[in-house]
């Protein structure tokens, strides 16, 4: 007899009273959760911005990747949002002043993250002033 | 000197491995914290805990007594553990608002007459529409609420024994 059939056994046992309850909660039941708006130009933009705001259960999933019941949420609320005329940073404006910067993938500027913007430039810099003198070196 | 300058890059490479392997042993702290602390409440309006319930809205909250407001719901296994907890601070004089997410008015019965009730009011957030707006992203949940409507404390996770009279101390600040 192998073990797995036990293992699954246990598994199965285990997981069984949390399934019960949690039936109530595996998808969002929100009307623009997995529904796409009728506006072409505002669904691509709705889009656009779901795939850079993180889904705030998964943690390492955006919004518009997960399926988790919060991320269906998170959707309705950037789809009726921009439904309603408001502009897609807008709407990321309203959900960082909730969560802070981990909500997006895309930082702002700001006292904590401007090494992000100013290293690459000062990299590309140090490397443009190298290149220079060994190029330069050898046309000598 | 000329060799010098050749192990810096190796120099920075080791730097960043050092600083790498130092974050690996930390603990991560994985809480999302809500950025609603000192801000008002947002308004909302949901439906009450059944459909015959009045409907619980956040004007409730600006008559100058401070409340608990508890994000919770029946299909969450942390929320049958904090119950006692609410209910002691509740015995304790302390008023409890509950917003249940994606939840159905049975199961929230069923749920109450399992394990107590605490709360003075329980609201209905089927869309999470009003959790999103306080900044929560999980439940259990709990936000301590001055008397002005102004949201001051955020408490993640279940309300364990050791937290009760530190809640209880954060809902008597905010008189």
């Amino acid at each position: 007899m192998t073990p797995f059939p036990l293992l699954a056994a246990a598994m199965l046992s285990l997981s069984a009273p949390i399934a019960g309850p949690a039936a109530g909660q595996m998808t969002s039941s929100a009307p623009l959760a997995n529904t796409q708006l009728a506006d072409p130009q505002q669904e691509a933009s709705a889009q656009a911005l779901m795939e850079e705001l993180r889904c705030l259960t998964c943690q390492s999933q955006s919004i518009a990747d997960s399926n988790a019941p919060m991320a269906g949420d998170m959707r309705h609320q950037v789809r009726s949002r921009i439904a309603a005329g408001e502009s897609p940073e807008q709407v990321r404006a309203w959900l960082v002043e909730r969560y802070g910067d981990y909500v997006t993938y895309r930082p702002g500027l700001d006292s904590a993250t401007w090494p992000l913007f100013a290293l690459p430039v000062l990299f590309l810099l140090v490397a443009g002033v190298i290149l220079f003198r060994r190029l330069g070196r050898r046309g000598e | 000197m000329k060799k010098l300058w050749l192990i810096i890059p190796l120099m920075l490479f080791a730097l960043f491995l050092g600083v790498a392997a130092y974050q690996l042993t930390q603990p991560r702290d994985t809480l999302v914290r809500s950025t609603m602390i000192g801000k008002p409440l947002p308004a909302f309006d949901l439906p009450g805990a059944t459909d015959d319930a009045p409907r619980v809205a956040s004007g409730l909250f600006a008559d100058g007594q401070p409340r608990l407001l508890n994000v919770w719901a029946t299909w969450c296994v942390p929320c049958i553990a904090e119950a006692p907890q609410l209910e002691e601070l509740a015995k304790r004089g302390v008023p409890i608002v509950g917003i249940a997410i994606r939840d159905e008015p049975e199961a929230i019965a069923q749920f109450l007459e399992q394990y107590g009730d605490p709360y003075a009011a329980i609201a209905r957030d089927d869309i999470a529409e009003v959790q999103l707006a306080l900044g929560s992203s999980g439940v259990p949940e709990t936000f301590v609420i001055d008397g002005k409507g102004i949201i001051r404390h955020q408490h993640i996770g279940d309300i364990r024994e050791s937290d009760v009279d530190e809640i209880y101390a954060k809902w008597e600040a905010a008189k």
